[in-house]
């Protein structure tokens, strides 16, 4: 993994594959239980009007999630 | 004709599951609650030739944690209540996720009928899904089913009937590996759960050893509860499994579990499930959709325009049927007049009954347009956007983008209603965040204290009413975001709960659906208007009434009446008689405000006098506010009554006004302080009932206490500052 970046920091239109969730407790259930899980593909596709929440779609769905909490995944970026 | 079958419908929200569930038992539904948890638990019947079923259905999940109480709801009813089948409902278009609920159903035991619903939705992406192929590998029946057309509903009930039977009483946990790391532990401790009997009369010992591994609180508690030296022992082999994950995997148990369950999942699929192309049209439209109502520019406007445009809507087309109500109290009350002798009943009868009970069954066509948009809008998925959009603002209040909604239909925008808006934070997923925005909606700027704004404004403030109004309503968020923040900065100190939460593709509601729910939420406000206004109406009266003026007193009114009555009889010109009409109707009003004040409310207010002069109210207020604790649309018509107004239509309050401006008791500060007390003391009586309910009696009563402190602090405020 040598290009991962933090899931914060990434674009709008911007795609990756997710390579590490270090979120814990009940934080980290909720993550996990949306099927965002290592080696799920992401791709941004937007932010609200104050820049969080942040909107991404998984291959079949889309989530939001808080800047703050985006900050536990980390993201090998794939495109654009 | 057999025995019941049980039947437990799950599955994770949005999924459709409710669509199917109104599908299945149609408008026959049973609505309550979980014990001790507001989680609604409804219930209704399907028959079939050769059976019947009673389904129930559990609230919508995306896991079995014990996080949330909507998740340990539909684990216990599983545990517990052993239905002898489970009903899964699937998003067919995200399968992957939606089986992860599956998979965990699985490891309980439960025996499943899986029903891939939005078929439809499928076939439109142009993929196809081997149902064959993935009841073969789960074990269990799997039906494509339609709900918003009722597409193999029946099919679906067959199975599950043919199912129910066949397995009954045979639960088979599903084993599934967690990898080298974590599998031999797993046995380790199935072993030691088996061998001790521990809590295996209630979960699989696997499942047990899982959610030891999970950390579970709700487990643990179990078992630390039991006394059981097998918890202890667990527990050391659970927190040295954890430092093994650790210092391998570089994550906790819990996340080695879910990834080993998507492994499975993932394994299931690659074996050719889903076939077919994966562009997906259905969320490409609501992508286009997202882009620009989530837009910074034009999100926030098109968000505004709906939320107006909901008032807009709510008033003209809830007026119609709104004239059908009053007319019908109307009839009712001239009825009970004519048929009951005027006396002490038919005061009750009129007055009290009809009067108070009619008052909020007025409501009842406005409260049910404003909750069928809110059905609508919830049910198309707007609902969610706007959370997500309004998420950091709120947030920085300790409130949840999801608090927007209850606020705006307790009167966020003039003329809302704070009791659908307290039941309507259900929708909130996190205790701390909805307890705060069940504690500060009432201060909105509802619907029945918008008489006495207008009243007031338009006595005092001739020039400037429209912006005292804006004013009030600014002055209405301004309170409830700051009294949020330091509710949740002292009392519900907290961290944030987590807001990962699914923006669900658009869908158009379905007619059924946006029915039964407008229905229920009405009926539940109809069935307090019918219980506790009713008796508050009747207390109300009561204390307006009792105890009647001294024979002496009365005798005195009497002789004016009659001394004026004569000299009427004795009138000639029509110009002297309407000055003695006006003389007699004079009399009437003294009379009315000479055995208000006799009463005991009158006394009350009196009592109270000392202590709410500090913010410039008489005692003729005092009773109008207490009068608005039980509905605050009572609050104009007791100003009425204790001027000596007669009877004045809250409509059509201009008398009233004149009065009290030109009142030398009353000046612009009176007006202004009386204006924030309203806006912010207690919530009325069925809110209060509703908190406590929702939340519980203590908060309840908390919000009474609070509210009326702190509105009476700021009236002395500004009754000493203007």
């Amino acid at each position: 993994m040598t290009n991962t970046i933090n899931l914060r920091e990434m674009q709008v239109n911007q795609t990756g594959t997710i390579r590490s969730v270090r979120a814990t407790g009940e934080l980290g259930r909720r993550i996990r239980d949306m099927g965002l899980v290592p080696n799920t593909e992401i791709r941004i596709v937007g932010r609200a009007p104050l820049k969080d929440p942040v909107a991404l779609r998984l291959l079949d769905f889309t989530i939001t999630l808080r800047n703050n909490e985006a900050d536990f995944i980390t993201v090998e970026p794939t495109g654009e | 004709m057999t025995a019941t079958i049980t039947a437990a419908l799950a599955g994770n929200p949005n999924c459709g599951k409710t669509t199917l569930f109104n599908a299945l038992t149609g408008a026959r539904q049973h609505v309550g609650n979980y014990p001790g948890v507001t989680v609604e638990r409804r219930s209704g019947n399907v028959k079939t030739d050769t059976a019947s079923l009673n389904v129930v259905d559990l609230p919508g999940t995306y896991s079995l944690t014990a996080y949330s109480p909507e998740e340990l709801v539909a684990r216990d009813f599983i545990v517990d209540e052993r239905p002898q089948v489970v009903i899964n409902v699937l998003d067919a278009t995200s399968l992957e996720r939606n089986l992860y609920l599956t998979i965990q159903f699985m490891e309980l035991g439960a025996p499943m009928v899986l029903a891939l619903n939005m078929m439809d939705a499928v076939k439109k992406q142009g993929k196809t899904i081997d149902t064959d192929k993935l009841s073969t590998l789960l074990g269990f029946p799997v039906v494509e089913t339609v709900a918003r057309t009722g597409l193999g509903k029946n099919a679906l009930v067959q199975h599950a009937v043919a199912f129910a039977r066949q397995k009954e009483k045979s639960w088979q946990p599903l084993h599934i590996s967690y990898g080298p790391v974590l599998d031999p532990i797993l046995n380790e401790m199935e072993e030691m759960i088996r061998a001790n009997g521990f809590l295996d009369q209630r979960f699989p010992s696997r499942w047990i050893a899982l959610k030891y591994l999970e950390e579970d609180e709700q487990v643990l508690k179990l078992g630390g509860g039991s006394g059981s030296k097998t918890h202890q022992q667990l527990k050391i082999i659970a927190d040295k499994a954890k430092e093994k994950c650790f210092t391998t995997l570089e994550v906790g148990p819990e996340a080695v579990i879910a990834d080993f369950r998507y492994g499975h999942i993932a394994s299931m699929m690659k074996q050719g499930v889903v076939k077919g192309d994966t562009t997906h049209q259905r969320r490409h439209l609501s992508d286009k959709i997202d882009r620009v109502v989530t837009d910074q520019f034009f999100g926030p406007i098109i968000m505004l325009a709906t939320l107006y445009g909901i008032f807009y809507i709510t008033f003209p087309i809830g007026e119609i049927p709104m004239g059908w109500v009053e007319a019908f109290f109307e009839w009712l009350t001239n009825a009970a007049t004519a048929i009951i002798p005027e006396s002490l009943l038919q005061s009750l009868v009129v007055d009290g009954i009809i009067g108070g009970v009619g008052g909020v069954m007025g409501f009842v066509p406005l409260i049910m347009v404003m909750f069928m948009a809110i059905t609508i809008l919830e049910d198309l998925g707007y609902m969610a956007r706007m959370a997500y959009m309004m998420d950091r603002v709120l947030r920085m209040f300790g409130l949840h983008g999801a608090s927007l909604m209850p606020f705006i239909i307790s009167g966020g925008i003039p003329g809302g209603c704070a009791v659908p808006g307290v039941m309507a934070a259900r929708t909130l997923r996190s205790p701390k965040e909805k307890l705060a925005t069940i504690l500060t909606a009432p201060f909105m700027n509802c619907g029945a204290k918008v008489p006495v704004f207008l009243l007031l404004s338009a006595a005092f403030f001739p020039d400037n009413a429209a912006r005292v109004m804006f004013g009030i309503t600014i002055i209405s968020w301004v309170v409830a975001l700051l009294v949020a923040k330091l509710l949740r900065t002292t009392v519900i100190k907290g961290e944030s709960t987590p807001f990962v939460m699914e923006l669900p593709p658009y869908r158009i509601p379905t007619m059924k659906g946006v029915l039964i729910h407008t229905w229920e939420r009405a009926w539940q406000y109809m069935k307090k208007a019918g219980t506790v206004i009713l008796g508050i109406s009747i207390l109300i009266w009561a204390a307006m009434t009792f105890p009647g003026l001294p024979d002496e007193s009365a005798g005195t009114f009497q002789a004016q009446r009659t001394a004026a009555e004569a000299t009427l009889a004795a009138a000639t010109t029509d110009q002297q008689r309407s000055a003695l009409e006006q003389e007699l109707m004079g009399i009437n009003n003294m009379e009315a405000q000479a055995a208000l004040k006799y009463s005991v409310a009158g006394r009350v207010g009196s009592a109270f006098e000392p202590v709410s002069k500090l913010a410039g109210f008489d005692w003729r207020t005092n009773i109008a506010l207490l009068g608005g604790f039980a509905a605050k649309e009572v609050i104009v018509s007791s100003l009425g009554t204790a001027y000596s107004m007669g009877d004045v239509d809250p409509e059509a309050s201009e008398g009233l006004g004149a009065r009290l401006a030109n009142d030398p008791n009353w000046s612009r500060a009176t007006a202004m302080s009386l204006m924030i007390f309203v806006l912010l003391y207690a919530p009325c009586f069925v809110t209060v009932a509703v908190i406590g309910r929702e939340a519980s009696w203590g908060w309840a009563g908390f919000s009474v206490v609070f509210n009326t402190g702190l509105a009476f602090t700021l009236s002395v405020i500004v009754y000493h500052i203007m």
